[in-house]
């Protein structure tokens, strides 16, 4: 790896520690094309090592959060069962149907979202 | 009965997340739209949860041979320091405000799903054509 790809990696770092910091999420979106991309790696592998990536970034962030006095273990606990099990259940899902239309309507879904959260 | 509604809101959000859309970006609008939790517990709990599904994927992924660690600790290193000045910043910022931006965010990053896919379709098409 050369220096012009590390430079590369690490701004895109840090911009990946930033959203992490004030949204709680998201950084893993911006790294798997970085991983593709500039770190050349296919899109399994990417897809796979930027869980590895965003891992320390979220437990570092989480540490913050605790340390601020935001932490339910009541909603922690049910929101990590009711996602093990969602998860397996959407990976599962995932063969069934058409990656580029459930995007776009996924996207849909969340510019809605985003739009009711800025009003 | 508020276990439950959480024990939902978890489960639509890692469905999705498990079809790779979006991952915890879901969970944090489920939460506060429907939910009516406040914004900074629900990017926390967004946080923690990741913390035991991202450990039981990274065991497969390893045993399946899907691991590369080469150049991460470039990203790694700048985004956790990062995260933490970012993430003890923002512990000062009123809920309401945090909301909007979390807003624009989701927003933003809608749009650039749309575009991903967009520009994916035509690249596979062509390869499948090579082929």
């Amino acid at each position: 790896m050369k220096g012009k790809e590390r430079a590369k990696l690490a701004a895109a770092g840090c911009a990946v520690g930033a959203v992490n910091g004030i949204f709680g999420g998201g950084g893993g979106m911006i790294v798997v094309p970085l991983l593709a991309g500039t770190a050349k790696k296919p899109p399994l592998v990417a897809h796979a090592t930027a869980i590895l990536v965003i891992l320390p970034v979220c437990l570092a962030s989480a540490a913050v959060y605790l340390a601020g006095g935001w932490f339910d273990a009541e909603l922690f606990i049910a929101v990590s069962l009711g996602m093990l099990a969602g998860g397996a259940a959407g990976a599962k899902l995932l063969n069934a149907i058409s990656p580029k239309a459930a995007t776009v309507a996924f996207a849909a879904v969340m510019f809605a979202a985003g739009i009711r959260m800025i009003f | 009965m508020r276990f439950l509604v959480y024990l939902a809101a978890g489960a639509a959000g890692g469905l999705l997340g498990g079809m790779g859309m979006g991952g915890g970006t879901v969970l944090i609008p489920i939460l506060t739209v429907l939910c009516g939790v406040p914004q900074h517990m629900a990017q926390s709990v967004n946080l923690f949860s990741f913390l035991p599904m991202a450990l039981f994927s990274l065991r497969i992924h390893a045993k399946n041979g899907l691991l590369d660690a080469r150049g991460t600790p470039w990203m790694i290193v700048p985004a956790s320091a990062l995260s933490v000045l970012f993430g003890i910043l923002v512990q000062e910022v009123a809920p309401a405000v945090l909301r909007t931006c979390f807003g624009v965010f989701l927003c933003a990053l809608a749009v650039y799903q749309v575009f991903g896919a967009l520009r994916a379709a035509p690249a596979q098409k062509k390869q499948a054509k090579s082929n």
